[in-house]
């Protein structure tokens, strides 16, 4: 019962014409060692339901909890939750100001108060971790490119020894291999060290690959909360949301529109190349040819 | 760091949130859609007229008009108020002076305070007349926009521009810096919570200490305004900005029906607000 939140609602400038509800009565939990995605189109609360889980918003309603107590109650440490909850922000550039790039990483555990050289170790560990050569470490990192800014963005928040990780949006802007060694690398990371990880992603191929379970949120309020295979079957109800299924879902519903039994509930082209080479080496496949 | 602290972060963040409103108040009324050079005119005529005013009918006078004005905005009575507040202080001294420091008839007395028939007359005007001025003024801002303010003023001051006053440049520089305003806000806003993520703390310590803990906020927020402003430069550049001379507007400014009924409204009360200063 690490995270749970209870009927949370937070609007945007509260009392001014300019009023906003970003979250309407959302609730869920989730337990230790989840890693969860997170879609909804653009504006849906993505961004602000994150934020709320390591106390930088405070709710307009309802309550947060971690690990059974509320975040928002009387005295309790937020700079400790946040050092528990980790948060990686959309953009490297709002984060990375010093000069290079080790002394960036040693940021945050320094403010967490530790030695001058458990800051250093960790921060060195955080930065091989995300697979920064240590030819980088010296350089400033606004001379980094926007995939490097962004590993260095995650080791500063890594860095922290955070028991959640929260990522917003990791991947935008990234070419195909940047983003899969990210993934691959957040992926290793929750396995290894049974991380709580909440991903925030458009990409629906990647939430099908990572994610254990998919949370859905639509104007504000969720709309689905399932496995990812439970949560695609809704297809059509995703579109209408402005999202949809991985591209392979599509190509396995239109191959049993045509009389192909395959299982509807594919998600990743791995999962379609096994169900497909099992149904075509299967005797009478010739009826379908 | 205890949860007052935490709520003091949020209010900083909260504060920054409203100078980006500004003050505008996004509702269509006849006076949002009124073209700001009216609305300019208006609020001078208005000062005007409050000075004008010296006796209770005068006041009333303009009483109604604000009354009718504010009606019209449809802006809620409370944001007009919500400006009071900033001058408050101003008020309650200008009050006590008035009333304390007018000779006259002697009303009663607080130990050497004497408070005067005229003083309390004077007082109370003179209060009326700040808290119309401030409403009157808020009334302008909230339904216009900064951006359409500084038009109106560019055009408005044209003719500043034979005594070689630059003033199409200015109108530009404060647009632009209207622009840039809410944006960098936002950016504050980002880069605060994306340190505090870190475990920034930007309320404890001392000066030196505050001071240094400003660094991971403006850093990236200085270099986020120049690559703004390099990339609003060559965008300008591209599409061949040169200076005011020979550019026309897209949405240039034009008197409609409205604007002439306001320019007689203005008038007939200026006339109103004469003669009560003269028969009363
Ligand atoms: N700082 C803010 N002030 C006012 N309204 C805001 C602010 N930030 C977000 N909103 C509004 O709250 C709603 C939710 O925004 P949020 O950023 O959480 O969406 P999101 O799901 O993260 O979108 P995206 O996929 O584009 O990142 C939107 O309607 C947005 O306009
Ligand atoms: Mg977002």
């Amino acid at each position: 019962m690490a995270i749970k939140v209870e009927n949370l609602t937070f609007i945007y400038n509260q009392g001014t014409a300019l009023e906003q509800k970003a979250l309407d009565d959302v609730s869920f939990e989730i337990p230790d060692g989840q890693f969860v995605g997170l879609i909804g189109h653009t504006g849906s609360g993505k961004s602000t339901l994150i934020q709320h889980l390591n106390g930088l918003v405070k709710p307009t309603g309802g309550k947060i909890l971690y690990n059974g107590e509320d975040i928002c109650g009387e005295g309790y440490n937020l700079r400790q939750l946040r050092s528990k909850v980790g948060l990686v922000f959309q953009y490297p550039e709002h984060q990375l100001f010093e000069v290079d790039v080790i002394s960036d990483v040693c940021y945050g555990p320094r403010n967490l108060g530790l030695s001058e050289e458990e800051v250093h170790a960790r921060a060195e560990d955080a930065l091989r971790l995300v697979g920064m050569k240590e030819k980088y470490w010296d350089q400033s990192p606004f001379e980094l490119s926007g995939g490097q800014k962004r590993r260095v963005a995650i080791a500063g928040v890594l860095a922290m020894n955070p028991e959640v990780l929260i990522l917003d949006e990791p991947t935008a802007g990234l070419d195909p291999r940047g983003r899969d060694e990210i993934l691959d690398q957040i992926e290793m990371l929750h396995k290894e060290r049974g991380m709580t990880t909440i991903l925030v992603s458009h990409s629906m191929e990647d939430m099908a690959r990572y994610a254990d379970r998919l949370l859905v949120m639509n104007h504000g309020k969720k709309a689905f909360d399932g496995t990812p295979k439970e949560v695609f079957r809704h297809y059509k109800e995703l579109e209408q949301m402005g999202l949809a299924a991985p591209q392979v879902t599509y190509v396995v519903h239109a191959l049993r529109e045509r009389g192909l039994e395959i299982d509807e509930d594919i998600t990743t082209v791995e999962e379609a190349r096994d169900a497909l080479l099992a149904v075509l080496r299967r005797p009478g496949k010739d009826q379908h040819a | 760091m205890l949860c007052w602290r935490y709520c003091a972060d949020l209010e900083r963040i909260n504060m920054l949130r409203e100078i980006t409103i500004g003050q505008y108040y996004p509702v269509d009324s006849v006076l949002h859609r009124m073209d700001p050079r009216t609305k300019l005119f208006g609020t001078m005529v208005y000062i005007v007229s409050l000075f004008l005013a010296d006796n209770v009918w005068g006041y009333a006078a303009a009483a109604v008009f604000l009354a009718v004005v504010i009606r019209l905005s449809r802006v809620p009575v409370s944001f007009m108020v919500r400006g009071l507040k900033a001058i408050l202080f101003l008020l309650l001294i200008s009050v006590s002076f008035n009333l304390f420091l007018t000779d006259g008839e002697e009303l009663f007395r607080i130990w050497v305070l004497r408070v005067t028939k005229e003083g309390v007359r004077m007082a109370g005007f003179m209060a009326v007349r700040l808290i119309f001025l401030v409403m009157g003024s808020s009334v302008m801002t909230l339904t216009t926009t900064p951006n359409q303010l500084t038009d109106g003023l560019e055009k408005s001051l044209g003719f500043l521009k034979k005594i070689k006053v630059p003033v199409h440049e200015m109108a530009m520089i404060m647009s632009i810096a209207l622009r840039f305003i809410p944006i960098l806000v936002e950016e504050t806003d980002k880069i605060m919570k994306a340190q505090m993520a870190r475990g920034a703390d930007f309320e404890s310590g001392g000066l030196v200490q505050k001071a240094k803990s400003m660094v991971p906020l403006l850093v990236p927020l200085f270099i986020s305004a120049f690559r703004r402003a390099t990339d609003l430069a060559m965008a300008m550049e591209a599409r061949c900005y040169h200076g005011g001379e020979g550019r026309t507007k897209m949405k240039p400014l034009r008197y409609a029906g409205r604007d002439y009924a306001a320019y007689l409204t203005y008038a007939a009360y200026m006339g109103v607000m004469a003669a009560v200063r003269v028969v009363f």
